[in-house]
């Protein structure tokens, strides 16, 4: 990646995207600075696990494009974008640890495959990875010896192994109680003032999006209605980000004939 | 009668689909294990080796006692029609000479497709469901070299040892058979079988082992990567894996043996 590029890290150019014939993402616009931390938070099946997907090509979009930096993301041949891929760490939602290896192999697989150095090595940079997160001595266990918080805060270390200048957050604190759930908080909030790297973060807890965030991007049914800094969409009036911080839910209102048409009219 | 048409077309879209996928993934393998090793992208042959070992030689307990028996059956039923006309002495050719062709690779095959086939399907599907194949994928590794080609390299090579491993036990069961029935020796049986069987027996059974390993390991490893919906879906692309394979193999079979004969 050219180091004088100075436009956004990641640029979504009207992104649509299908599942069959459902529409999950409708025209995505949103640009990600170098360096600050974008939250996209959103409710469930609003697409915003979709959107940070294709941002690592894990999905390919109907019609539209993701610049990194200059590099399009939809169009590159496998072996540049892999090439690509090194300088982005992913944490997956259920952390992903490969759980036939133990923590210390899951580390230091990247830098086994994708670089020549020497095993010594590698063994120092995966403890100090390790270190970083907070998980020092658990190197020999496996993934399923682990708690939850553990093993998101061991697949962190992997995704860290590469020195990433993009770090993407599939729901960081899925599954965790709210103790653990804060500790995963301030670790990305540690690495990003130690690292100065891009981190995109997809969430649905607005207290972590407004304690991790520079900017945060609301989505709702594949689409992103508002973009702004975390005051920006705590003053915003828009209905459904109002809605969302104030944990109001859906309206379940209908027009009594169509709840009757829809009950007796088989639809398939 | 559109909806029996629409069930049709609908089966007929999805079987397409299903030989593409298949034939998608094969060429993805072939390139992986036989073009980018010379690119200088190289070979992960420490769990090549890995699997051979658990695809290959843990199956030679059962392969060869599963073919002993086949042997020593077919002796059983060849010497109740053989001995009509007294002719006991070609037992030990149908054993061999069937063995060679035909139940060796075959029976090989069906253990190595409810051994090792499911098992791949198991382990990839696994892998899928728990977004390890996504996490292989974001690092930039090729899910197809570090889980298919070490698969593919071991069955292509262990296949036909474990076919010459079962051809060997089925004349071992037919030899007993010979033995303790006919009152033949040993070395009679053995030489019995030598005139009977020529190079060209053992070398196309040799061939369809090999294809058949390739049927194996491609339809497990696809049937891995199809899996959708948890626990549920692991299972069932398991069960259909081994269907799948063996269905393929028979046909392969038919087709293989059909060559050979107009071809001999």
């Amino acid at each position: 990646m050219a180091r004088e590029f100075d436009g956004p890290m990641i640029r979504v150019v009207d992104l649509v995207t299908h599942y069959g014939e459902r529409l999950i993402l409708n025209h995505v616009n949103l640009e990600i600075q170098a360096g600050e931390t974008m939250v996209i938070l959103g409710g469930s099946g609003t697409g915003k696990s979709t959107l940070l997907r294709h941002m690592i090509r894990l999905e390919r979009p109907t019609s539209g494009h993701i610049y990194l930096k200059t590099h399009d993301v939809c169009c590159m041949p496998e072996e540049r974008f892999n090439l690509l891929r090194r300088k982005i760490g992913m944490l997956f939602q259920s952390a992903a640890l490969f759980n036939s290896m133990t923590i210390e192999d899951n580390v230091a697989l990247p830098l086994r495959e994708l670089t020549q150095l020497e095993e010594s090595t590698i063994r120092i940079m995966t403890r100090i990875k390790l270190e970083l997160v907070g998980l020092s001595g658990v190197e020999q266990y496996m993934p399923s010896e682990l708690s939850g918080g553990m093993k998101k805060r061991a697949g962190l270390a992997r995704a860290l192994a590469m020195d990433p200048e993009i770090l993407l957050f599939d729901e960081p604190s899925a599954g965790l109680d709210p103790i653990t759930a804060a500790g995963i908080d301030s670790l990305i909030l540690k690495l990003k003032q130690a690292f100065r790297m891009t981190v995109v973060v997809v969430t649905h807890e607005m207290a972590s999006a407004f304690t991790i965030a520079d900017r945060i991007a609301m989505m709702r049914a594949g689409e992103v209605v508002a973009v702004g800094t975390p005051q920006e969409i705590r003053a915003s009036t828009h209905p459904l980000v109002q809605q969302f911080l104030n944990r109001t839910p859906q309206d379940e209102k209908k027009d009594a004939q169509a709840y009757l048409r829809s009950l007796t009219e088989s639809n398939y | 009668m559109t909806g029996v048409l629409a069930f049709i077309g609908r089966q007929t879209l999805g079987l397409l689909r299903y030989a593409s996928g298949l034939y998608d993934l094969t060429a993805k393998t072939a390139y992986w294990t036989f073009v980018a090793p010379f690119k200088g992208r190289g070979l992960k042959w420490g769990s090549a080796i890995h699997q051979m070992v658990v695809a290959g030689f843990n199956a030679l307990p059962i392969v060869s006692l599963i073919s002993f028996f086949v042997g020593m059956v077919l002796a059983f039923q060849g010497a109740y029609q053989l001995e009509k006309f007294g002719a006991g002495y070609f037992v030990a050719a149908l054993v061999g000479v069937s063995m060679t062709r035909e139940l060796g690779p075959l029976i090989t095959a069906i253990v190595v497709a409810g051994r090792s086939g499911s098992s791949f399907a198991a382990e990839i599907g696994t892998m899928k469901v728990s977004e390890e194949i996504d996490a292989l994928e974001a690092m930039g590794l090729n899910s197809v070299k570090y889980l298919v080609v070490p698969k593919y390299l071991a069955m292509l090579l262990m296949m036909p040892c474990l076919t010459l491993i079962s051809d060997l036990s089925g004349i071992l069961g037919g030899t007993v058979f010979g033995i303790y029935q006919l009152d033949q020796t040993f070395s009679m049986y053995v030489l019995a079988t030598r005139d009977a069987l020529v190079m060209r027996d053992i070398s196309t059974g040799l061939v369809k082992s090999l294809v058949f390993g390739v049927i194996i390991t491609k339809v497990g490893c696809y049937e891995g990567f199809a899996v959708s919906g948890g626990a549920e879906g692991v299972g069932r692309s398991t069960t259909s894996s081994v269907v799948v394979s063996i269905f393929l193999v028979i046909l392969a079979d038919l087709f293989f043996t059909a060559l050979f004969y107009y071809t001999s």
